[in-house]
């Protein structure tokens, strides 16, 4: 397709691009959160006397005095329902105030007495005595799955990896906290949010405060990240509009970047065993992938990392399943590419190893082991092209020279070696409402709830129906970001670009339809719902590919890593915006090398919540962390998923990466690494 | 979080400065515990300076205050007094690139290299950006440049890269801002 500049670059470069915080409401007072300082207690008392003393604080709220608000699924939602402290850090209590500087001083005032309080438990292990094994993991995947006899066949397989990775606890880290201002007028409530749905938010406010849909409005037409983290409501935004409500004044909210580690979700660390059987030709006949994690005890959340060992390898015998233990810890949820992220870390770690036990070349035992359907479904691949993500990486990469023996290349002071993954993520739909209209200027605009929060998602669906209604993308305008929109599906899952380009493409073709010759002074518009479309999709397994190729630097004498380069290659479909998807991918492997070398929210064993809770602690990756990294894809035509051929393309980018990773720092040295993030701890001893 | 740390509750002490903001001057009773990003963004609706941690850890809220680039998240505003202070709104005006959708150089860069996606970072960037070219026309070395007697220090990837790792960007547009700088430190 065509390149468009990303349509909103201009606004976002000059500081136009206004995000939720930043909405001039007038009147608005300063709420600030207050967090609990126990892991494990029941609130006997909140005073908020001290507090309220304070000139220019106008209201405070806890357990004592917050109004009822209606259940919905997620506890973490129901802010100040109960008088339970579920984890260190949980919101429980809140103040509002003429300004920020007032506000943040009155919250410290807030004095909350804690009754039978108890060590929490918050230390997740692989034989923890909660262990249990969930209905279904994330995604609605079922928890275990099995195929012919794993445990016979990896003990009788001529070769066995037999191997335990872990991953630790990672925050999303968005570089916009999450944040809300919320006004009412009467029983109609406004807020400006920042998320990934505003659909879903609106959805989600109005059951909690018993409203109809259309008394709330969402607006989030710039969103500064999310990862997931704001993939669904997080406390924030009920307690703005609880807030305002009890004030009697708009409020604003901006969660701190302290409490994001508490309040805004995270991924679960996880213990995975994998292990691989495989004949003298490396040809699996054995894949077993058990996965261990944590949830809190508010909600059941089992991260789904063995579901991509259910579509990668052939194997006639393979087991997958998830066991998770229920800690006094924050609920975590959604980050770029749950499951497949940590999973495919394990994964494509052990068949690295198997690659070396074997002697046979990591690409090579990959190519080996590709499936023609999909290994557990036994249906078609609406298009599987992993072995061509290999292929074209391989070459560019320079793979076919690699000495595979470890540790024998010297740059100066630095050990160097390089190393590759596979990556797999679904493609999935959701959904959908949109309109198309058309003006007598000749100009068209679409309409749609759907979120940009820096994916690209308002470039490429300019460019989608630019191509379906045959115009200048010039001539397009994209409005998004607002629940009063026509409705939409989050972004989440890599299902935006597929679910609403669908939606899309069928209004403009509708618009099309209605239009006959000149257009009238009052513009003609029309509208799509995909629902029916997406019911009644064939069967086919359906999800993009990719391969990962890495270098790294191992200092010999410090043990630091650096990354010179890396690159990845893409099966996806077809991409509709190159510019705004190639700034995707690699913004995924940046991230995958934040995860392989630095990324790591740790747990304070006695007093519960994450010790390292800012940017200083938990280290995402600098400028000068990333060289040169680099992304291209494979132009895969694929009639089976949507009129556009897109498979979504926000999470593969991060899978697999700290595979590639952690096996060129292997390469490099010898030293396999199964416990993220690689550390010169790991690896100095080992030299 | 610390619910045993109740003391203090002292009133607001208010106190009277003046800002220049992007060529414009003003006089503001402002709280001594008040940020001058806070009196950016609260007082004076520029809210392209970003707030991402409030700690200086990130970068976001760099502006250029009498020249240099600073976190405004760790300057009192009461510090300030009669500062000049130019943020991304006044990017353009401050490079004679002002006037209808005029954009400074490393503006137009960040746009043709797609240097950005959420955007969130995208004004700490720039003014970052901004202040580091100057510094190294200048001379200033950084902690990887190898020829100290060089004048100015040649801007080298790794330069942009050592330079500009005060601004994170979560994203990971960071490829994409280096070619941007480069393109304009050229």
């Amino acid at each position: 397709m065509t390149s468009l500049e990303r349509v909103e670059a201009r606004d976002k470069v000059t500081g136009r691009a206004r995000y939720a915080f930043e909405y001039p409401v007038e009147g608005a007072a300063y709420l600030m959160g207050v967090q609990a300082a126990v892991g494990r207690a029941e609130i006997a008392s909140v005073d908020h006397e001290a507090a309220l003393a304070l000139p220019g604080v106008l209201a405070v709220l806890s357990c004592e005095n917050a109004p009822e608000i209606a259940e919905v699924d997620d506890p973490e939602l129901l802010v100040f329902q109960s008088r339970k402290v579920s984890y260190r850090g949980q919101f429980v209590a809140a103040v509002v105030a003429e300004t920020w500087e007032t506000a943040q001083e009155a919250a410290r005032l807030v004095r909350i007495t804690y009754a039978d309080e108890r060590r929490p438990d918050v230390r997740l292990s692989a034989d923890h005595p909660g262990l249990y094994e969930p209905e279904e993991a994330n995604g609605g995947f079922p928890a275990v799955s099995e195929l012919g006899d794993p445990d016979a066949a990896f003990a009788t397989a001529a070769v066995q990896i037999d191997a335990t990775y872990t991953t630790p606890a990672q925050h999303n880290n968005p570089m916009e906290p999450h944040a809300t201002v919320a006004a009412w007028e009467g029983d109609d409530l406004t807020v400006y949010d920042s998320n990934q749905g505003a659909s879903t938010v609106q959805g989600t406010l109005a059951k909690i405060f018993k409203l109809e849909p259309a008394q709330v409005r969402v607006v989030s037409p710039h969103v500064g990240g999310g990862f997931g983290s704001k993939g669904t409501p997080r406390p924030n935004v009920v307690l703005a509009a609880m807030a305002a409500r009890a004030a009697g004044r708009p409020v604003k909210l901006a969660v701190t970047r302290q409490q994001m580690f508490a309040t805004t979700g995270y991924r679960t660390p996880t213990i995975q065993r994998v292990r691989l059987g495989a004949d003298a030709d490396g040809r699996l006949t054995a894949i077993l992938h058990e996965v261990v994690s944590q949830s809190s005890t508010l909600r059941e959340f089992a991260e789904q990392a063995a579901v991509p060992s259910r579509v990668m390898y052939r194997a006639s015998n393979r087991r997958t399943a998830h066991r998770l233990t229920r800690l006094d810890v924050p609920t975590p949820s959604w980050m770029r590419a749950p499951g497949e992220t940590p999973g495919m870390f394990a994964l494509e770690s052990a068949m690295d190893e198997l690659a070396y036990t074997l002697g046979v070349d990591p690409v090579e035992l990959r190519v080996r082991n590709e499936p023609e359907r999909d290994p557990e479904q036994d249906i078609p691949f609406s298009s599987r092209n992993l072995v061509a993500c290999l292929r074209k990486g391989a070459e560019h990469f320079g793979w076919a020279d690699r000495d595979p023996t470890p540790a024998i290349r010297r740059r100066g002071r630095k050990l160097v070696g390089t190393g590759v993954a596979a990556a797999t993520y679904p493609a999935n739909r959701m959904p959908n409402k949109a309109t198309a209209r058309a003006d007598a200027d000749g100009t068209f605009t679409i309409r749609i709830a759907a979120a940009d929060i820096g994916t690209g998602s308002r470039t490429a669906l300019t460019l989608v129906a630019a191509e379906t209604l045959k115009a200048d993308p010039a001539q397009v305008t994209v409005e998004l970001g607002d629940s009063a929109l026509p409705r939409a599906s989050l972004a989440g899952g890599s299902t935006g670009t597929a679910s609403w380009s669908t939606a899309v493409v069928r209004a403009c073709e509708a618009l099309l339809d209605e239009l006959d010759g000149e257009i009238p002074p009052e513009g003609v518009e029309a509208t799509a719902d995909t629902a029916e479309e997406i019911k009644s999709e064939p069967e086919y397994s359906r999800h993009a590919f990719g391969a990962h190729f890495a270098e790294a630097e191992v200092d010999i004498d410090t043990g630091e890593v650096r990354i010179p380069r890396m690159f990845g290659v893409f099966a996806a479909g077809r991409i509709i915006s190159p510019t705004t998807a190639h700034s995707q991918f690699v913004g995924g492997m940046v991230m995958g090398i934040g995860m392989a070398l630095m990324e790591q929210s740790v747990m304070d064993a006695e007093f519960g919540d994450y010790l390292t809770h800012d940017l200083a602690q938990y280290h995402v990756p600098a400028c000068a962390d990333v060289a040169d990294v680099q992304a291209t894809w494979i132009d895969e035509e694929d009639q089976h998923l949507n009129p556009m051929g897109v498979k979504g393309i926000g999470e593969i980018g991060i899978v697999g990466a700290a595979a590639a990773v952690a096996n060129a720092v292997h390469h490099a040295t010898g030293v396999r690494v199964r416990d993220l993030p690689i550390t010169p701890a790991h690896l100095l001893p080992d030299f | 979080m610390d619910s045993a740390n109740t003391r203090g509750g002292a009133p607001p002490v208010p106190v009277s400065i003046t800002l220049t903001v992007n060529g414009r001057e003003h006089r503001l009773d402002i709280d001594t515990r008040a940020s001058l990003l806070d009196v950016l963004r609260e007082r004076l609706g520029l809210t392209g300076a970003k707030k991402g941690c409030d700690h200086g850890q990130c970068g976001a809220c760099t502006v250029l205050l009498d020249g240099r680039r600073a976190n405004s998240c760790l300057a009192l505003a009461v510090a300030n007094d009669g500062a000049e202070v130019t943020t991304v709104e006044g990017l353009a005006e401050a490079a004679g690139a002002a006037g209808e959708g005029g954009l400074s150089p490393i503006q137009e860069a960040f746009v043709e290299r797609d240097a950005l996606q959420c955007g969130y970072c995208t004004p700490g960037q720039l003014c970052s950006a901004t202040g580091m070219l100057a510094e190294a026309a200048e001379g200033w070395p950084s902690f990887v440049t190898e020829d100290l007697a060089a004048e100015p220090p040649a801007l080298d990837d790794a330069e942009i890269r050592e330079r500009m790792s005060g601004n994170l960007c979560r994203c990971g547009a960071y490829v994409n801002i280096v070619a941007a700088v480069r393109e304009v430190g050229a």
